[in-house]
Parts: C-alpha cells; structure tokens; sequence
C-alpha cells in the first residue's frame, strides 16, 4: 500500500504530473487531473494532442516517463494492463471475429471461472441493456457497425470495470449512428454510474456526451470545465477556435480597462480585460453571436459593415463581413433563415453590425502565439 | 469546423524525462513471455548460431583440426588451380541459370495472367510440379533422355553433351522455374489498371506501354525472382551430383572434400564461400522487397487478362504449351523408367524396383516404402514441430509489448536462416553435433536431427507468412484480453490461432513438401538406417541403381501431390467453418 497522504479520495481516478516521450516528440507533458467516481469526462483534441497516449497510459498499454496514477485510492501506476480494473472500447470494436457475440461477451467472464449459468445470465442481461436481444448467436461480420460497436461495449462491460475507457469509439461510425450511439451511451453511462473516459477529436460529441471536458493540446491542458464553460468562455485563443467557430479581430487595448480599439472603432466588453492601454489583443465572437441588421441598432458596439459573400446552408445563411477601417479582417456572421427574408442583404451592401459586449472574449496577442 | 487548420505547439520538456521510464511490475504473465522468449534465442543459438560459428572457426584451423591457421585454408583454396575452379563454375551455374530461368518464367507468367489464353489455371498447376520432386530426379530424367546411352541421344545420334555444365543448368532451371513463377505471376497481378488506362488515353502503343509500364511495374518481382534463382543454382547440390560429371561445383566440392577426402576444414572453408555469395543475394532481395511494398498502395484497380492481338495469344500459348509437354513428358519418363526392367535394353514391364531395394549395401525389407516411410516421419516431425515452432515466435515476436531491442534481434536471427545454403547447414550441424564434448551430441543420427535441420533450411519463408499473417490482425485483440484479464495464451489459442488457421496450414504444407525433397542439409547427417526417401534416390544413383531411384522419385511425386490434396481438402474445410465469420 502507499503513502496515505498520496491517496486521500480527492477523485476516484487521480493523474499526477504524467509525462511521455517518444524520442525527441513529448507526446504527454506534466499532465495533472482528478477524475470524480461515475464522472463522465472527455479528452478533447486535435491529432496528435497526446490524448490516446494519455488513455494508454491509464490502460497500462505504454509506460509513462514520470508521474503517478491512483485509481480508487490504490497506486496503479506500476501496474500492468491486467491488474488494473477498467474496461477499453476501440474505434476498430476488435471484436474477436471467430467468435459469436454471446461469446464475445462471455470472454472476460469466462476468464473469471463463474459458473456457466450466471455468464449464460449476465450476458443476456447486457444483451438486453444494448437494445440487442437477438444478436447473441451472431458472428461480428454479420452485425451492422453500430450493433458491432455496441456488442463490444457490452464486453467491456460485462466484468463490471471500475472504469470505462472509450478510445475514439465512434469515429468509425457513419454519422446517423454515431448520433444515436453518443445519446445511447450517455444514458447507460448515467444508468450504470460508471466513472468514463471518452477520447475524441469531435468537439459536437464531446460537447453532447461530457460531464466535463478537458481540452488538450501538444500533450497539456488547455482548459477543464463542464461543455457550457467550454464553448461560451473558451480560456485560450486555440480553445476558442478547437471547439466551434470563432472570429477573430485584431485590436489593441484601452484606454478603459474594458475598452478595445479595433480599427478606428471603439468597443466595449462586459468583463475588464485589465490588459494595459495600447496591449495588442484579439477580439473573439462566435458567428452565432453577431447581430445583423436594424435590429442590431440598440446597444453599444454597433459598426458599419460591408457584405462580401452570403453562403446558403441551409437552415441558416453565413455572411462573410468585412468592418470599415479594417480591410484586412473577416468576420463571419449566421443568419438564421427567417431573419434572412427580414433583412434585405446583398453582396456589397452595407449593413449596421453588432458585437454584443456579453459574448465578446479579449486575448492578449501573446496567447495567440502559434496561431493562424 | 477549422479544426484541420489549427497549429500543434510543439512543446518542450525537459531531456531527463527522455531517458527515465515508470516500469511497471513484472506479473506471472510477463515473465512467462520472458521465458519463452529466452527459450527461443537458445533454440536459435544451439540451431542456428553456434553450428555456424563452429564451421566458420573449424574453416580457420588445419586439417586435424588442433592448430590454428588463419586463413591459411582460403589461401590454400584459391592458390590451387584444381580446387578454386569451383567457385567459378557456381558462378557461371547460377547465373546462366538466373538469366534463363527469369526469361522463361517471365513469358509464362505474362501469359498467365495478362492474355486469355485457354487453359490458364491448368498450365500453371502444370508449372508448379517440378516442386514436388528433388532436383536430382530431373537430373536423373535428363540422363534417361539426353545422356550417352539416352533415349534422345540414341534415336538422333546428337549428343548434347549433358553431362557438365550443361546437364547442370538444364536441371537448375526446371527445378528454378516454378519458384521465379509464383513471384512473377505475383507481381504481374499487382498491377495496376488505371496506369494502364491513363497510357492507352495517352495512345500509347502496345510496345511502349509494355516498355514503360509492365516492365517498371514488375522490376521488383524480376529482382526478387533473379535472386532466388542464383540462391537456389548456386546452393543445389542434387542436380551437380547426378548430372555434373567432372564440373565441379562448390556444393560438389564441399561433398567431395567432407565426405571423399574427410579433409573437414577445407569442407569447412568451401561452406564459408558458399555461404557470401547467398548472404549477398539475401540481403539485396530484402531491400528490393521493401521497395516493393513500397511499391504497392492500399487502392489499387487490378488489371485482369485481356486480349492481345491473335499473332502475340498463339506465341505465347504455343510457349506454354511447350513448357508444360516438356514437364509433362519428364514426369512420364520417370515413370516409364520406374516401371521398365533396364533402360535402354530391356524395355519390358516390372514392379521390381519398388520391391528389391538395395542402398548403402543394406537390403531393406518392405523395399522402397520402407524409405519412403522414413521421409514420411521425418517430414510429419519436421512440420507439426516446425510450424509449432514457427508460429508461436512468430507471435511471440510480432506482438508482445516491450523488450524491443530484443524482439527486433530474434526478428533478424529468424530471417536469416534463407541465406544459409542447407549444405552449409548441414555441415556445420556435424561439426556441433558430432562433437562427444557437446551436451546435445545425443541428437547424431536421430530423425531429430534430420527433421531440425529440415525446418532451419526452410525457416524463414514460414516465418515471415506467419509474421504477415499476424500483422494483419488488429493489434488491439491482445489488449482487449489483457482488459478482461484472459492470460496472453488464452487469447492466442481462442482467438489468434483460430483467425489464422488458413496461414498456419499453409506454413505446415510448405514444411511437409519440402521436407520430402530435401537433400543438401541432411547428406552429411544421416546415418545407415535412417536414410530418407530424397536421399536414397541419390545413393541409389550413386550405386548405378537408377531404376529404383526413378521409383523412389515415383513415390515422393506422388506423396507429395497426395499430401498436396491432403492440405487443400482442410484449408478447405477451414474455409469452410470460417465462412460463417467472414462473410454476410
């Protein structure tokens, strides 16, 4: 047993300062995260961003350089894969294809020496739990993708892990299914309180399926909160522009501490940035957020723009906007498609454009460093 | 979204991360993978190393073997015109016979599988027989037709020559040419349509595209073939010792000086010469086919057969046709042979040659098949413990997590038993095994021994199907076992095993045919007794019985298409029982 100290319960999965290397490449650096029993939580991020080194690592599957892991208050960090207790979901399902579902399901009990009645009767029960009643005599080729996906979660499942670990599970999924799946599987995971751990580059699923997000890039966090946080207040420029779409105009601070000169415009955000007057900044909206129109009239921050493109897609129009004085910048407005026929927009028009104070987010220009 | 577009920060740590590592604890399970792959380098280093080492340091020691001399012995070879003449002739051998072998080989295999032909999948069942015979019986079959006394000879009164070079390349390219044809009807399927097309829209004539598309596209697959067919020339010692006559060669040559002269360090130092020249073609044929998978893409459009002009179908049907009357006819003559009284002389109709048996001066109760009996035990040992053997380090090296370093050493040990010619093999194996001070020289003169040597002469071929095999599955099988806590062994046998179950019987074919033929390795091992069916045919030979050894070529024919349709029928029934998991 180890050190007491280590192992107070401050989360059921505990990560502390794990780091990996491969060669010269730090596929994982200093990453710290305490993860609460039956919580629902997503790695976020590009490729490459060390997120599925990190799952490996939890599974055992490669050897971290340094740092710790406790799970349930016992140090797992020298364990190897089998003496650990979670479950693992692929994006390949690697279901074994000369095996039948039921037996597919059966493996890991099989392997625990419970007796042929009560594997018989677990694997029923999961069968059941995965809307898949009838598969059970089926081999995998002849199972759809989702049923497939879904039989191998049962798998995982049926030894009753402490732990689930979903390794991009729905990536190989066309994406009817994958929007089904994703819902499924939130509401077994609430079902069955299963502490979980989603590894993904789909910021939507992300976003449908967390309890919380951590969003990662070149192997450390970039931020941690629940997926409302995540997308209204995205902490740093590449969260900003990871999850959703945002624009961003080039500014600089001041005079106000809330203040922002952007062209020869000057704005206003709800919260002081506190940056000092003259700070170069980039000023950050989402497409949704941008007001259009007379409409947009009431309130501050209002300017004039000039309409360069309208894209239709569908329930909505994206207007591609430049601001006068600011020739070089693009901004991206949505319109929905009832708003459209209000307002009469043509490509060159110009049209009165607010940016509503509440929705703006400043970043200092050094945290864009690295950013297109 | 724009998440394509985003930058990855390449972050920065510090280097004394690079080097420590958080190991995690060894289970039962880890050191029992450990055991088993430290059984595995000790059963490549008693087989394979160490009777290697002791042939390249006995070639470095005089004749009795107590003083050492250097390279005296290499010095002696090449200073004496009469014995370094040897190396020459191998030369020339195997590289008339690579030149001969890729052309022919080459046409046929184009004809195969580009025109529409008739009779495309007959002609190269017909092609691959020469597999199921040991190079001598050709050898003996063209002395039947083409020797002094032979049936050709006699009726035309044109002798050819055969007994020389001449005999000798004839025999390397009928026993070659089925080899080169499985590589080059493979390369010649690999091509790809849409290169095809793309010239014919560029109106391409059918010459340039043959020069600037076929060609290119199979240079790797005519390397390859070019460099089996020198291997296989270069190292066969059946066909030299039949047809050769005075033309010595350096297979010959080693025989010669072991087994004539008992002069084992020049043995020794004659095997050591063999040995570069193959270790060389091994080599160069490993980067050519890395190239060649390269080469290929996931998503290429096959190009079947298609017509060619009437003039160019005849030619190439005719040549096919050709090729397979001829093999056809060599078989028929063994035959004839096995079952006439004294050829040429006495033409009339006996069973006697299966039955008399005379070899090594013993007479043999229950005849030939009391021998062939023999190759069928020593070929059922050497494939159920060969294909064990080989699958399970296949396994053990394609997919256990960590000890890298070592896993990439056995890898290379594993591979390079193709560069060692079985006469070198065999060699060596006395010079180990032989030895009273060696703890293993209770293994001298057992079908053990034999069937060993037998599975390292043909090791890597079977290795590297299983390594294919293996490393077509999803890696992620291992890890889903270690998840649900299944021992690595209990996924191996439920799950990796049953999957590749049509590899593995095809590996268990490979090592059953060739152990039937095979003869280099086991010339110096066997021990009166335990004569193999493929050797007999030699000594018989040798003792001017060749009657009965066209009989025996007879029997191993035809044990080897029996165990050939043996094999079939239960990759059949495999297919079979698999179709359920691999179809809709």
């Amino acid at each position: 047993m180890s050190d007491p100290d280590k192992t107070v319960s401050e989360g059921y999965l505990r990560i502390v300062n794990v780091t990996k290397t491969f060669g010269e490449l730090v596929a994982v650096n200093d990453f710290s995260l305490d993860i609460q029993e039956g919580e629902f939580v997503c790695l976020l991020g590009p490729s490459g961003c060390g997120k599925t080194t990190l799952l490996r690592i939890i599974a055992g599957l490669e050897e971290q350089n340094a740092g710790e892991l406790f799970q349930g208050g016992e140090d797992i960090s020298r364990l190897p894969p089998h003496q650990r207790d979670f479950g693992i979901v692929f994006q390949s399902y690697a279901l074994f294809p000369n095996l039948s579902a039921t037996q597919n399901i059966a493996y890991g009990l099989e392997t625990r020496k419970l007796p042929k009645k009560q594997i018989a009767g677990r694997v029923a029960e999961l069968l059941k739990l995965m809307g898949l009643p009838d598969v059970g005599h089926k081999y995998p080729s002849q199972l759809s993708g989702g049923q497939q996906q879904r039989i191998a979660l049962a798998r995982a499942l049926a030894p009753s892990p402490g732990l689930m670990l979903l390794d991009e599970p729905l990536s190989a999924l066309d994406a009817r299914v994958r929007v089904s799946l994703r819902l499924e599987i939130k509401h077994l995971q609430k079902q069955l309180g299963i502490t979980t751990i989603l590894v993904t580059h789909d910021q939507e699923e992300a976003l449908v399926m967390a309890d919380r997000i951590v969003v990662m890039n070149a192997g450390h966090i970039e931020q941690v909160g629940i997926p409302e946080q995540i997308y209204r207040s995205p902490a740093t420029p590449f969260v900003a522009d990871f999850v959703g779409v945002m624009n961003f105009l080039p500014g600089l601070a001041g005079p106000e501490p809330d203040g922002v000169r952007c062209g020869s415009f000057k704005l206003h955000c709800a919260e002081p940035h506190n940056l000092p007057a003259d700070n170069k900044v980039s000023l950050a909206v989402r497409p949704e957020d941008v007001r259009v129109g007379d409409a947009a009239t009431r309130g501050n921050n209002v300017v004039p723009g000039h309409i360069d493109e309208v894209e239709f897609l569908g329930s909505f129009y994206r207007l591609t906007i430049h601001l006068e004085g600011l020739e070089d910048a693009r901004l991206v407005a949505e319109v929905s498609i009832n708003r459209m026929r209000d307002l009469e927009i043509d490509v060159g028009s110009t049209l009165p454009v607010r940016l509503p104070p509440d929705l703006m987010r400043i970043y200092p220009s050094e945290m864009m460093g690295g950013m297109s | 979204m724009t998440t394509t577009d985003l930058p990855v920060k390449t972050a920065t740590v510090t280097k004394g991360f690079q080097r420590q590592r958080v190991r995690q604890k060894l289970s039962a399970e880890d050191i029992l993978q450990r055991s088993l792959l430290v059984l595995l380098a000790a059963w490549l280093f008693v087989f394979l190393i160490w009777p290697l080492y002791r042939s390249l340091t006995r070639s470095m020691f005089d004749k009795a073997g107590e003083e050492f001399v250097g390279i005296a012995n290499y010095i002696k070879y090449f200073s004496t015109a009469s014995t370094s003449v040897s190396l020459r002739h191998s030369f020339n051998i195997a590289i008339t016979s690579m030149v001969i072998t890729v052309v022919l080989a080459f046409i046929f295999a184009y004809a195969i599988t580009r025109t529409t032909i008739r009779g495309r999948s007959f002609l190269s069942a017909i092609a691959r027989l020469p597999m199921f015979v040991p190079s001598l019986a050709q050898a003996l079959v063209f002395i039947y037709v083409f020797g002094n006394n032979g049936i050709f000879t006699r009726a035309t009164g044109i002798n050819i020559g055969l007994y020389g070079p001449v005999g000798i390349v004839m025999s390397e390219v009928f026993y070659a040419f089925p080899h080169a044809l499985i590589i080059l009807v493979a390369a010649l399927s690999m091509a790809d349509a849409r290169l095809y097309e793309a010239a014919q829209s560029l109106r391409a004539s059918a010459t340039r595209i043959f020069f600037t598309v076929t060609l290119p596209s199979v240079r790797y697959g005519l390397m390859s073939a070019a460099f089996v067919v020198f291997t296989l020339a270069m190292t066969d010692f059946g066909a030299p010792k039949v047809v050769g006559g005075n033309y010595d060669v350096l297979a010959t040559d080693i025989y010669n000086k072991v087994v004539g002269q008992q002069d084992f360090a020049m043995g020794a130092t004659i095997s050591t010469l063999l040995l570069i020249p193959t270790m060389v073609a091994f080599v160069l044929d490993r980067i050519v086919q890395r190239r060649q998978l390269a080469q290929v893409t996931a998503d290429i459009t096959p190009l079947g057969p298609k017509r060619h002009s009437p003039l160019t179908q005849f030619a190439l049907f005719s040549f096919c046709v050709l090729v397979a009357v001829f093999i056809i006819s060599t078989y028929g003559v063994v035959l004839v042979g096995a079952f006439t009284r004294y050829w040429p002389y006495d033409l009339s109709f006996t069973t006697q040659h299966f039955t008399r048996f005379y070899v090594a001066g013993a007479h043999h109760r229950g005849g030939s098949f009391i021998i062939l009996w023999n190759s069928i035990k020593m070929a059922t040992i050497a494939t159920i413990a060969g294909t064990s053997i080989v699958f399970s380090s296949a396994y053990l090296i394609e997919k256990t997590r960590r000890l890298n370093w070592a896993r990439s050493i056995l890898y290379l040990l594993s591979i390079t038993p193709l560069a060692v010619p079985g006469m070198v093999l065999g060699l060596s194996y006395i010079f180990l095994f032989n030895d009273p001070a060696n703890p293993f020289n209770f293994l001298y003169g057992t079908m053990s021994i034999m069937a060993i040597s037998t599975i390292f002469h043909y090791y890597t071929v079977p290795f590297l199907t299983a390594t294919t095999a293996l490393k077509q599955m999803d890696p992620e099988f291992e890890y889903i076992g270690e998840s649900l806590k299944a021992p690595f062994y209990r996924t191996f046998m439920r799950v990796i095993v049953p999957v590749a179950l049509p590899a593995i019987i095809s590996i268990a074919m490979y090592f059953f045919l060739n152990a039937l033929v095979t003869i280099s390795a086991l010339v110096f091992l066997f021990v009166p007794g335990k004569e193999v069916a493929s050797l007999a045919v030699m000594l018989l030979d040798d003792a001017g019985e060749s009657a009965q050894a066209m009989a025996l070529s007879l029997l191993i024919f035809v044990t080897g298409l029996a165990s050939r349709g043996i094999f079939h029928l239960m990759t059949r029934g495999v297919e079979a029982r698999t179709q359920a998991w691999t179809h809709r």
